[in-house]
């Protein structure tokens, strides 16, 4: 695997990461362990099986809610954002 | 409906016995959406059932708690896309209301006050405070319980394989394919089987024409409270009336306690077939995202199937079986199982212990189908 660093950005926070690289790992890697709280309780939450199985690790990228940060690759300039509940309260009406 | 029949059977005193051939819930009444409807019905024996059945469910809601059911008395809304499906619709409440059902006809501007996100090109439509909604499961599991609390006995993963009959052929139990408890004997026995009601019924001599309509079911993604009722097309209650074997969608959207938004209701005669068929999935989101267009930028997570178990004249099949003494049905609701198994389950408990039925079970006899034949 190629290794040229680039950063994304995580709740305003510029965060290192590789090629190939999952978001969730470079998040890990940079000693952030949750990015979303719970819907009911607001319980925060991050990496689960990291397999892409048990949805625990949504999170919002570029503006889409319910991504799976430890299946899905960082990019460069990627803006990442803790996700609020069902990460949907543009749709609350 | 065989927890129904064993929560108000059990209630009226009677000893119960539940064999259930997997788990609870995981045939009929687990694939389904938990609808307790009195929009969908026409006046007429079904919609005097659908009205009992409503009033029965708001005191399970108050007796094993709304929260344990997920009962919410959300209340239906039907939307018309045009000035005469809107005429139709007026005509149909009209009759409703006649029959005691709280219908009312409402304009744009009330539809939008009730469903924000609702189309625009929406013309009119109908408000129905009665309808209401449970988890499925949950409702079974719960009945179930409060079941056992008065003594019934559960036998999960046991099928009937066949009835015991006494010298005059009356039943006087079934037989299973438990090694433990290969023969339970009963003065009754109900045939709550579902889909497969009228496999069981066959075992019995006694046969009714139950039959699987497939319908298929989208779940979106969890989302804050968007869909505020039980939202669906005038043209529903024309499909789930119909006799057609072919494809018939027509959408009905509702949000969920669980946040996500659930997307029926397809209807397809194919039998017992578990396909999954992506063009009626993709006609149901398309009927969706024409109903809420904001839909279109929402995810889907899954889908499910369940098999709908309908009789020819679309009325269910509730009571005792003139050819089998000893044998009563509770089957053929179609889509409304969940919604009518209060009342079905009321009424043979009534039937059962002598008291008067509050409806006639006349409409429901199981031996209509062999009179018109005859």
């Amino acid at each position: 695997m190629s290794t040229s660093p680039f950063t994304f950005s995580f709740d305003d926070r510029a965060v290192p990461a590789e090629d190939g690289q999952s978001v969730a790992a470079a998040l890990i890697a940079s000693g952030i362990r949750s990015w979303r709280v719970t819907r009911v309780e607001g319980r925060p939450r991050g990496v689960f099986c990291g397999i892409g199985v048990c949805f625990d690790c949504l999170v919002t990228i570029n503006g889409s809610p319910n991504q799976r940060a430890c299946v899905i690759e960082a990019h460069p300039g990627d803006v990442v954002r803790t996700q609020e509940g069902a990460g949907r309260a543009d749709l609350a009406c | 409906m065989g927890a129904a029949c064993a929560y108000y059977c059990t209630a009226a005193g009677l000893r119960v016995e539940v064999v259930e051939r997997g788990a609870i819930g995981g045939g009929t009444s687990g694939a389904g959406e938990g609808n307790i409807l009195v929009s969908d019905k026409a006046p007429g024996p079904e919609l005097e059932l659908a009205l009992l059945s409503s009033r029965l469910w708001r005191e399970l809601g108050a007796e094993l708690g709304a929260e344990a059911l997920e009962y919410e008395a959300k209340g239906g809304v039907v939307v018309a896309g045009s000035a005469e499906t809107a005429e139709g619709l007026r005509r149909f409440t009209a009759g409703q209301r006649a029959s005691g059902v709280h219908a009312t006809d409402i304009g744009p501007d009330e539809l939008f006050a009730l469903e924000p996100r609702l189309t625009r090109e929406a013309v009119g439509g109908a408000h129905y405070p009665q309808d209401a909604q449970v988890q499925p499961v949950l409702a079974t599991a719960h009945l179930l319980r409060h079941a056992r609390r008065r003594g019934a006995r559960v036998h999960c993963g046991t099928r009937v394989t066949g009835f015991v009959r006494d010298r005059h052929d009356a039943v006087i139990g079934v037989r299973t394919d438990s090694p433990t408890a290969p023969v339970r004997h009963a003065r009754w026995v109900i045939n709550a089987a579902g889909t497969w009601a009228g496999e069981l019924a066959g075992l019995a001599g006694a046969p009714v024409p139950v039959l699987p309509r497939r319908g298929f079911v989208l779940v979106t993604e969890p989302l804050p409270r968007v869909v505020r009722h039980k939202v669906y097309t005038a043209e529903y209650v024309a499909n789930v009336a119909s006799g057609d074997a072919g494809l018939e969608t027509s959408v009905v959207v509702e949000g969920t306690r669980g946040g996500t938004v659930l997307i029926g209701a397809s209807r397809e005669r194919v039998g017992f077939d578990r396909e999954i068929s992506l063009p009626v999935l993709r006609r149901l989101a398309a009927q969706a995202i024409g109903l809420f267009p904001f839909l279109s930028g929402v995810s889907l997570l899954r889908s499910y199937l369940g098999f709908r178990p309908y009789c020819p004249d679309h009325l269910p099949v509730i009571g005792p079986d003139p050819r089998a003494p000893g044998l009563l049905h509770a089957c053929g609701h179609e889509g409304a199982g969940i919604g009518l198994a209060s009342a079905t389950g009321h009424l043979l408990a009534q039937r059962l212990t002598g008291a008067e039925p509050d409806l006639d079970l006349t409409p429901f006899r199981p031996q209509r189908f062999a009179e018109a034949t005859a």
